[in-house]
């Protein structure tokens, strides 16, 4: 190495640049791949497939399968369903936890130790091992709407939203933040007679924006990205998210085009909006490691 | 900061419970109901009462034994042989309505190997499918787990170099993390396709047509490894940032110093940046084994456990059962077995990874 000479440094420069993209087209080939493809008929998709043509927007280019998609399958009714279901857990999520975490971190009452660590040994439990009794228990849980009180919560949004409100790894980000705010801040207020919601909403709050953004990203790409729940819990495609509508697209003989751009569609604004707000996203994974 | 001004029983609760409530009711309950349905012949829908049932789920998911058996001989004692390799006594007439055999009934021939001399050793199971899934999850775990963090972890020193434009490399590789699984194991789809895939088509261009087309999801013996490439494509970008968390928290000053004494760059990793990751090594290796252990998504989506239940897995057996045929108590034992053998895998790992003093 000390032999590298000033000659060398561009050289060097090139090989870590010609390495790191290399690496970046592994990582982005296949989703160029499904962009580029749904916009070309079937035949030309197959034939492109065999050579640079798949990644390049060329041949007969047209929405057509995007109009095709909308003819096949509700795609306007999974995409809302997808945005109501996640927005509201994203938010009750965000409010709840919250304040799970203020709790347990500001407030001196019976019990929270032992409650904080129960909420953190949920944390081993991976939901693949709860899905199947928690299907049963659902349904045959009550629920009043408007048709007064009916029981089971199969085919509906809030057998989708309610499961996942709160969750150990949340509550966890907020008290770990929480941990490292001034406390002597919170207990002047209390002795200048603050109120607790008081001190919640106008002290803690304001200084939360990075831990509620960390918050409200991880609980949108799980919730987003939800196959084997709504899967199981919604028959009645009124109901379907986004993910379990492709099923649609597998009927029979499959339409690539069509399902490419039914992909395309359903992660190309998660896509844009991760672009957009990376720095954000990055961070919000790291926190998951950093003193875990 | 236990002063009487932060003490306040009601707000604690008022404000804690919603949550408690619902993990109580949505994590842990379903949990407890998991252990309690396994010892039942609950199903989804039944017009007969619920039993208590025991270890029945148990024994019929777990039921393994071996037999040896001696080939069949003829009346000069003579072994049969049939194209070419010694014929041995039909197992059906062992597993079905044997009379003597009672403990063998409905099991049937998961693998058998030759033990010296012309017997041979047959090992059954009760439920051979789900044999194999359990193969199969261990299989996709034991790779994936150090692979993925290996790669993720020379991909974090790659990017935690001091370069221009760093940050746009670092927000592409982590860009497979933020689409479903389902949407990329349907792209990989196309990808490993049989006639047209992208991936036969770049490896016939590149070895000039010498390496022919393979059926790499219709295939027994390429099938899981495909999953398991794909699984690591996308994931391994999520360990990368953890990894990257903790590279940063590595004093600059150390790297400093070796460069002070001259230190070599495989030095520098070796005594200053690996014993700097430590805790973030065994929290990593922990949360890729438990994501591993839920394989399903994959499967659903690509191969349906074939071809041949090559790609069977523990959680893809869980769900045809509680769900696609409805035996709650199925999937629960299945539940219960899994969520077992993640706890000693992390428990084994936090020992093997304790802090030595």
């Amino acid at each position: 190495m000390a032999l590298i000479s000033a000659d060398n440094r561009g050289l060097r420069l090139a090989t870590r640049y010609a390495v790191l993209g290399l690496i970046a087209v592994i990582f982005v080939f296949p989703l160029v791949f499904m962009v580029m493809s749904s916009l070309k008929p079937d035949q030309q998709l197959l034939q492109d497939s065999g050579n640079l043509r798949a990644f390049l927007p060329v041949g007969d280019i047209s929405l057509d399968n995007y109009t095709a998609a909308f003819q096949r399958a509700p795609v306007a009714t999974f995409v809302f369903n997808s945005v109501l279901v996640t927005g509201v857990t994203v938010l009750l999520s965000l409010l709840i936890c919250s304040a799970a975490g203020f709790a347990f971190v500001f407030v001196n009452w019976k019990g929270r130790g032992v409650l904080l660590s129960i909420l953190l040994a949920t944390l081993i439990l991976p939901f693949e091992t709860i899905a199947i009794p928690m299907l049963l228990m659902v349904a045959h849980l009550p629920w009043i709407g408007t048709e007064g009180i009916t029981w089971g919560w199969l085919n509906s949004y809030h057998v989708q939203i309610i499961p996942f409100v709160a969750d150990g790894l949340t509550v966890f980000l907020f008290v770990q933040y929480f941990k490292d705010l001034p406390g002597e801040l919170i207990e002047a207020a209390r002795v200048e007679g603050a109120s607790w919601g008081q001190i919640y909403r106008r002290i803690v709050m304001p200084l939360s924006g990075p831990i509620l953004a960390t918050a409200a990203i991880l609980k949108f790409l799980v919730m987003y990205n939800q196959y084997l729940w709504p899967l199981m819990v919604t028959q009645e495609e009124g109901y379907r998210p986004v993910m379990v509508g492709l099923q649609y697209f597998f009927q029979l003989n499959v339409a690539w085009g069509e399902v490419m751009a039914y992909l395309s569609m359903i992660t190309v604004p998660v896509l844009a909006f991760y672009l957009y707000l990376q720095k954000a996203f990055i961070a919000s994974i790291a926190s998951t490691g950093v003193k875990g | 900061m236990a002063s009487k001004f932060t003490v306040s029983n009601r707000t604690g609760w008022l404000m804690a419970g919603p949550a408690v409530l619902l993990i109580a009711g949505f994590v842990i309950l379903p949990f407890f109901l998991a252990i309690g349905f396994s010892f039942t012949n609950q199903r989804l829908v039944s017009p007969n009462p619920t039993e208590f049932t025991g270890l029945a789920n148990y024994r019929q998911l777990l039921g393994v034994t071996t037999l040896t058996l001696d080939p069949v001989r003829d009346e000069a004692g003579a072994v049969v042989m049939k194209d070419g390799e010694p014929e041995y006594p039909s197992l059906r007439s062992l597993t079905r309505n044997n009379p003597d055999r009672p403990d063998l009934a409905g099991m049937r021939e998961w693998f058998s190997f030759s033990t010296g001399g012309d017997s041979r050793t047959y090992v059954l199971a009760r439920d051979v499918v789900f044999m194999k899934a359990i193969v199969n999850t261990f299989i996709f775990v034991l790779v994936v787990a150090p692979v993925q963090a290996g790669l993720a972890l020379g991909l974090a020193l790659l990017i935690n170099q001091r370069l221009r434009g760093i940050n746009v490399f670092r927000a592409i590789y982590f860009m497979p993390v933020v689409v479903s699984i389902v949407v990329v194991s349907l792209l990989w789809r196309l990808i490993y396709d049989g006639q047209s895939g992208l991936l036969n088509n770049l490896l016939g261009t590149i070895s000039f047509g010498l390496i022919p087309p393979v059926d790499w999801l219709g295939n027994p013996s390429t099938a899981l490894g495909s999953i398991i490439a794909m699984s690591i494509w996308q994931a391994v970008g999520f360990h990368m940032v953890i990894w990257l968390s903790g590279l940063q928290t590595i004093s600059p000053t150390l790297y400093e110093a070796a460069a002070i004494e001259g230190a070599s760059k495989w030095q520098v990793f070796r005594y200053i940046t690996w014993p700097g990751l430590r805790n973030t090594a065994v929290l990593i290796l922990i949360v890729i084994t438990m994501q591993a252990f839920g394989l399903f998504a994959q499967i659903d989506v690509m191969t349906n456990g074939g071809p041949l239940d090559s790609t069977q897995t523990i959680v893809f057996q869980a769900i045809e059962r509680g769900y696609g045929k409805q035996d709650i108590s199925g999937g629960s034992a299945i539940s219960v077995i899994l969520f077992v053998i993640v706890l000693s895998i992390s428990l084994i790992q936090r020992w093997l990874t304790r802090e030595k003093s």
